[in-house]
């Protein structure tokens, strides 16, 4: 079905090991904003590369690239409607025990004294 | 071709059918893995003390493993475009290692559990941990299934029989490859 | 350009090497696993309405012992509340409306021999009947069947000590995982064939609603279903290994769970709903001789639905504490799907205006679908506004919604569908007044069970208590006359399935012998003989238009078949 594309495929992939380089070197600058960029950044670089050299996404039909992109939306949706309610660790009335601080003693702990409410709790 | 339907060899989409339906296949793990890593994103993101844990999964191993399934999708495209010229003994040297790249993976990460669990950081220890076996876990399946399927077509090919296939099972394997190459960086970078 | 292929038998696998039974229980022809999902289906169906029977006659009759099965405990009472609601979504709806129709029709009305993949069709179907023995053994484990409703909440479904079901409740999520992959595995097959495999000439435009609407539906279902698979992997790890992803206690959040289910579960009505709306228009052309009004209309609305029926999940959950200003997002997006099904209504009425109809018993299913369904989508307009849900939530007015929206799509649907199709699937016609009977002995109870239940709904009484008797409010005696109106109702309703099933086994060996196209339709699977044979045609059928063209003037026929010549 493809025709011949004149893609050196060794050299995509020497393009993605030296991504993958910069992405592990990243961290060692130790600012949040550039591991940020050099992890997700290049991730999603990486993967395009992929899709487009190695997938022939951009010689496969049209509607591939808007079935996969739709999938990604759906995702980005998911997240959006969920994300609200399972990143709050607190409202105005509540706060989830065990948050704040992965202490599984002291989560134990406040639900034995019943507390429930920021009032209670003396941090 | 015994048994295959007419319908099967029908192309109304302009795409041959197995390729249409892998890619179908695709869309449907996105939207699997997409729910979990999102799940876990959303955790991540709302639990600052999981860095703390996070910090215990070893970077050069996950790197490693990266480059390991970077390499066998360069098999895997390469077997493809043996395939497409007919060369049937080629795609199925190129395939084998492919599936040496993927049986390499699966050993490192054995191995790399087996580290973690022996230091404690169990399935149950921890939700950054429970979500780290789940997810590495979930994807490790998907490259034992491939691997599976990739010796399969590669037995295939070796006769100049059901080429189309290479293809199609590099387009999997290389999703699979995509996977990780967001898992790397969530598990392994973002500490 | 036709493409006279014979097909010779020595070109289909399925029957070889394999004889009498095993040719039944292996074959990859996909009529037979339509037809062995319908059976299925329907045997399930008798599971879910005995279930239905029984807690029923609890709720009208409390403490009484139940005939048939005995006394109901609560725990007895929430597990049979729980499957029913189980069984009928996943091993009824699902089956019967996509995969045994689909099944069934998308070949034949594309006009080629089979699936494109008649081997993982089979390996489907092997897993969904794998998916119903799990889910039916999980009664007879230690503790019972699980009772938690069929949302599964965590932390009751995820703790054996809340639940008091452990092995019932992993059991339970297990059989839904595998069901799930039946039908991923299912509907890759049916989008595959309808967009590869259509007869030379058909363009997509050409495709009947039906077929439209199952593979719609099929992709709804692919790309909603992951969240929630993830979602039961992780609640299978809390059940049963010592994980704490929805552990409120240990750093997890039920809430999630939440999302993760309905983020599937809302477009999984729409999944259920989109073959009915197919069926009923299908059933509705031929039997009013008249076009489909506005086909492309319809369409571009049911994919629009479809989008949107991503956006509305979280209406399910406007009383668990969810974001406030998240709940304002869904009540608009809730409220807006209502606008394009209202559309589909008005389409309906629109094709069968100044149609020449027959009130045959297709057609009075496929008209009673649109009157009950109508009842459902509006009363649904209610809860979608979270002010009045937070009334209304864990109401019967809820239950009382999604019957008048799910018995219209899964039985009124179904037997739409199957009094047309019988004389194609086995070659003979139905009973017409024995069906007629039926239709009128099965809607007019359905009425009667659950509209007393909005009234009910209304006046405060909660879902899934077992007995009424322990709530004074809800102690009434007005309220135990609408409880016994409606499980009676329930009892007429069962038994009058009994004139189906006697209907259908007797049409099926003594009905009078339909021929090709008894009832004078388009599509090109009346064009082959009843029942068609293996592979379907001896040669493959040419299109030449659309499947609507009823009553097309200055022509002899009221019908012109998508495979006759201009």
């Amino acid at each position: 079905m493809s025709e011949e594309h004149h893609i050196n495929y060794v050299k995509v992939w020497a393009w993605l090991v030296g991504l993958l380089c910069v992405s592990v070197a990243g961290p060692m600058f130790e600012i949040k904003v550039v591991t940020l960029i050099t992890a997700f950044g290049i991730a999603g670089v990486k993967a395009y590369m992929v899709a487009k050299n190695f997938m022939h996404i951009n010689i496969a039909p049209r509607f591939v690239a808007y079935m996969v992109t739709t999938g990604l939306v759906f995702m980005l949706l998911f997240f959006a409607g969920a994300a609200p309610d399972v990143m709050e660790p607190k409202g105005e009335n509540w706060f989830k025990p065990g948050w704040h601080e992965v202490d599984i003693q002291g989560a134990e702990k406040e639900l034995e004294e019943g507390i429930f409410f920021k009032d209670q709790v003396d941090h | 071709m015994s048994g295959r339907p007419i319908a099967t060899t029908r192309s109304a989409s302009g795409m041959p059918t197995g390729l249409l339906a892998v890619w179908w296949v695709i869309v449907s793990e996105i939207v699997i893995f997409g729910g979990l890593l999102g799940s876990y994103i959303m955790y991540r993101l709302a639990h600052d003390a999981w860095t703390a844990e996070a910090a215990h999964t070893n970077t050069w191993i996950g790197a490693f493993n990266t480059l390991v399934l970077l390499s066998s999708s360069l098999a895997a495209v390469l077997a493809h475009r043996a395939a497409e010229a007919g060369d049937g003994r080629k795609a199925h040297h190129l395939l084998w290692w492919t599936f040496a790249g993927g049986v390499t993976f699966l050993c490192v990460k054995a191995v790399e559990w087996s580290i973690e669990i022996r230091a404690g950081y169990t399935l149950a220890s921890n939700t950054f941990w429970s979500f780290y076996y789940t997810a590495a876990g979930l994807h490790a399946l998907h490259v034992l299934a491939g691997i599976i399927i990739i010796a399969i077509v590669a037995r295939s090919a070796i006769r100049n029989l059901e080429l189309h296939r290479v293809e199609l099972i590099g387009v999997y394997w290389h999703f699979v490859d995509v996977v990780w190459i967001f898992l790397f960086p969530l598990l392994y970078i973002a500490k | 350009m036709a493409e006279a292929v014979p097909i010779t038998h020595d070109e289909h696998e399925g029957h070889a090497g394999h004889t009498g039974i095993r040719s039944w229980l292996f074959s990859t022809d996909h009529k037979v696993i339509a037809m062995q999902y319908m059976f299925t289906g329907m045997a399930m169906a008798l599971v879910g309405g005995f279930f239905a029977y029984v807690f029923r006659t609890q709720i009208a009759f409390p403490g009484m012992s139940v005939p048939g099965y005995g006394m109901v405990g609560p725990n007895e009472y929430n597990a049979l509340v729980t499957n029913h609601g189980a069984i009928m979504i996943f091993w009824v709806a699902m089956p019967v409306l996509i995969a045994a129709f689909g099944n069934f029709l998308i070949p034949l009305m594309l006009g080629c021999d089979d699936m494109v993949f008649p081997r993982i069709n089979r390996l489907s179907y092997q897993i969904f009947l794998l998916s119903a023995v799990v889910l039916l053994t999980s009664f007879f484990v230690e503790g019972g069947a699980f009772g938690g409703a069929w949302t599964i909440y965590p932390p009751l479904s995820a703790k054996a000590e809340y639940n008091l079901t452990g092995p019932g409740s992993t059991i339970f999520v297990l059989a839904i995982a595998l069901e799930f992959v039946a039908f991923l595995l299912g509907g890759i097959n049916f989008v595959t064939t309808a967009m590869n495999s259509r007869a030379p000439g058909m363009k997509l435009y050409d495709m009947p609603m039906v077929v439209w609407m199952i593979v719609i539906a099929s992709i709804l279902f692919m790309a909603s279903v992951g969240p929630l698979i993830a979602g039961a992997v992780m609640l299978l790890f809390d059940q049963n290994l010592g994980t704490a992803f929805f552990d409120p206690d240990r750093g997890g959040d039920p809430v999630l769970w939440q999302h993760l289910f309905w983020f599937f579960g809302h477009p999984e009505v729409y999944v259920v709903l989109l073959p009915a709306i197919g069926i009923t228009a299908d059933v509705i052309t031929v039997f009013a001789r008249k076009k489909l009004f506005a086909y492309r209309t319809v369409l571009y609305t049911v994919i629009a639905t479809g989008v949107l029926s991503f956006t509305v999940w979280a209406h399910h959950q406007f009383i668990s504490g969810v974001d406030p200003r998240m709940a304002h997002v869904f009540t608009v997006t809730t409220l807006l799907i209502s606008i394009p099904i209202a559309e589909m209504m008005f389409v309906f009425i629109a094709t069968l205006y100044g149609g020449s109809i027959t009130l045959s018993t297709p057609m009075l299913w496929a008209l009673s679908f649109i009157a009950t369904f109508l009842i459902g989508g509006v009363t649904g307009i209610f809860l979608g506004a979270s002010g009045e849900d937070i009334y209304m939530h864990d109401t019967y007015f809820v239950l009382a919604h999604f019957h008048y929206t799910f018995y219209p799509i899964a039985i009124v649907g179904t037997f739409a569908g199957l009094t047309y199709w019988f004389p194609k699937m086995f070659g003979r016609m139905m009973d017409d007044r024995l069906g007629k009977v039926h239709f009128w002995l099965s809607i007019i109870p359905f009425n009667m069970i659950f509209l007393p239940l909005f009234v009910l709904g209304l006046a405060g009484q909660q879902r899934r208590i077992y007995d009424y008797t322990l709530f004074p409010d809800l102690d009434l005696p007005w309220m135990w006359a609408l409880r016994q109106l409606a499980t009676i109702s329930l009892w007429v309703m069962l038994g009058a399935q009994l004139i189906f099933l006697y209907n259908f086994f007797k049409s099926l060996v003594s009905g009078e012998k339909a021929g090709k196209n008894p009832w004078k339709a388009n599509t090109l699977e009346w064009t082959t003989e009843s029942p068609p044979p293996h592979g379907n045609w001896s040669e493959l059928p040419t299109v030449y238009r659309g499947p609507y063209e009823y009553s097309v003037e200055g022509r002899d026929e009221d019908y012109w078949p998508q495979n006759e010549p201009a």
